[in-house]
């Protein structure tokens, strides 16, 4: 039975993987029948940079959704999401250094200076860099589970910083950044009130700062 | 408990494996098809262009002196599947892939126009009437504040055409344009994203220029709902949302009027936005942009590179402040 719960586990897994793949495996197979529209360039951008968001926002909401319904084996898919978002949000960057800048990096760095969204969704990416790199197991031990939980706290900043990246650039219909910064704001809710609820004494935090 | 179940009963491990097996095969094909759905839902297909009538009669103008009027660029033409696939009209959708297929249907007949305020003859002109103004080819440059650029041959015919029947009076400073408020039939205007109905305004003599058009048709055919059927003004030396589409009413007024994106967001968007690389956006620079169908960007020309045709509208004017 165990056993049977490990394959269990090992399928869900599988089936994340594959559908999260899905976008990348359509966008690939439409640009290469033509089939990107008139702005392929910015497609391919905003295509990742949407699934960037949706899986930044899946991350957020795994621990809310999983202490809220009882789903522990969400905890399992955590890395992979996380990594996931990670994944679409380098593809994100290197659409846009390529498509957009033409691998120009002075272009960039002038770029990142004079638009201040693109300055806020640089940040949002760095703040993931640090959380991708030490997603393993073995560095998770490394820092210990405290520390390594506060670190990964950065996902929300993370998020916040893809959420106002998007609202920053549309004209005038913020509709579906506002949503996004909704449902981020609500599970940073849950979070916070998880955290400061007077009817749980909150988790002690102290030995963190300790040498 | 174990011992009470008949051996017989148990399902035998091959069986089991199988039939896990399959439930596996059918949840993965299940969730990677609807995943597969969604992301097509969200990226609609291109729409073909509903095919227009052959607009008839349409004057060729020649060559040598159409260029330095800046009628026709010399420039590679922008395929007509993308100029009706990508392009902003948010009163279908804010999509700029998807406005083709909100519009599909748009009905533009009858309809008709409006001309009225500082004015000796007020006249409202049905469609056909405006088809009857000589219609001739013209080649623009389109650049949308966006950072995106097209060439587009328009068929239409001068502004000031249609302003000489109505012969405006001394009063007369700017020109006002207003698009069709009808929800049912433009459905984004159910919402608040923008104040409905669009307007837009111009300088009279911005609006008298000969390179100003009332556009009815591209690439030699009526327009397509999604380019602002049945009729359109285009200004070629300014950023696109200028140029309002599926136009009702044009008024001659006193004083500057109100325009829609002014509205929206007064430091970002100007009455005269003229193209100028040197004024960026607040948010992004307007010092390049992407020609639909190439690869790279083009840097962006002062006045859309219309500036020896009407540089001289602006002579002594601070563009930074009016921008």
């Amino acid at each position: 039975m165990a056993k049977d719960r490990m394959n269990n586990t090992r399928f869900f897994k599988l089936v994340i993987f594959v559908n999260a793949l899905i976008p990348l495996v359509l966008l690939l197979w439409d640009s290469y029948r033509h089939n990107v529209g008139a702005n392929p360039q910015e497609f391919a951008i905003r295509t990742t940079g949407m699934m960037t968001l949706i899986f930044l926002t899946a991350t957020v909401a795994l621990t809310p959704l999983r202490k809220t319904f009882g789903i522990n084996s969400l905890v399992k898919v955590r890395r992979m999401v996380g990594l996931f978002a990670f994944f679409y949000g380098s593809l994100h960057l290197l659409t846009y250094v390529w498509l957009d800048r033409l691998f120009n990096l002075l272009s960039v760095t002038q770029d990142v200076a004079r638009r201040p969204f693109i300055l806020v969704g640089m940040t949002g990416f760095l703040l993931m860099v640090p959380l991708a790199i030490t997603s393993t197991n073995k560095m998770v031990k490394r820092l210990g589970g405290k520390r390594w939980a506060l670190l990964h706290r950065l996902v929300y900043f993370a998020a916040i910083a893809a959420v106002i990246h998007f609202w920053l650039l549309v004209k005038s219909d913020t509709r579906l950044p506002l949503t996004f910064g909704f449902i981020v704001a609500l599970l940073l809710a849950h979070r916070l009130l998880v955290r400061f609820a007077p009817s749980q004494p909150p988790p002690k935090t102290a030995g963190l700062f300790q040498k | 408990m174990a011992e009470k179940i008949k051996s017989s009963e148990i399902t035998d491990k091959k069986t089991y494996l199988n039939r896990r097996l399959f439930i596996q095969a059918a949840v993965m094909a299940g969730t990677a098809t609807a995943s597969t759905l969604l992301y097509r839902r969200l990226n609609p297909k291109a729409v073909e262009k509903p095919a227009g009538e052959k607009l008839q009669e349409v004057a060729k103008t020649s060559t040598a002196d159409s260029t330095s009027s800046g009628f026709r660029v010399d420039e590679k033409l922008t395929p007509i599947q993308s100029i009706t696939n990508y392009n902003n009209f948010y009163e279908f959708d804010t999509s700029k892939s998807g406005v083709a297929y909100a519009a599909q249907g748009f009905v533009t007949k009858p309809w008709a126009v409006s001309v009225d305020g500082l004015v000796n003859k007020p006249k409202v002109f049905d469609l056909d009437e405006l088809l009857k103004f000589q219609q001739e080819e013209r080649i623009y440059r389109l650049r949308c504040v966006e950072g995106w650029s097209m060439v587009i041959p328009w068929i239409g015919f001068p502004l000031n055409k249609l302003l000489e029947k109505v012969e405006p009076t001394s009063q007369a400073k700017y020109v006002a344009f207003q698009t069709l408020l009808d929800p049912k039939r433009m459905p984004n205007q159910a919402t608040g994203i923008l104040s409905w109905p669009y307007v837009e305004g111009l300088r009279l003599d911005e609006a008298m220029h000969p390179l100003t058009i009332m556009a009815t048709g591209l690439y030699g055919e009526t327009l397509p709902p999604q380019d602002g059927a049945p009729i359109r003004l285009v200004v070629p030396w300014k950023y696109g949302f200028k140029s309002i589409k599926s136009v009702v009413k044009i008024s001659l007024v006193a004083d500057e009027p109100p325009t829609t994106w002014n509205i929206e967001a007064p430091d970002e968007y100007g009455f005269y936005s003229n193209v100028n690389p040197n004024v960026p956006h607040p948010r992004w620079s307007q010092a390049t942009e992407q020609r639909i169908g190439e690869y790279g960007r083009r840097k962006t020309l002062l006045f859309n590179g219309y500036g020896e045709q009407v540089a001289k509208l602006y002579e002594g004017m601070d563009l930074v402040k009016y921008f």
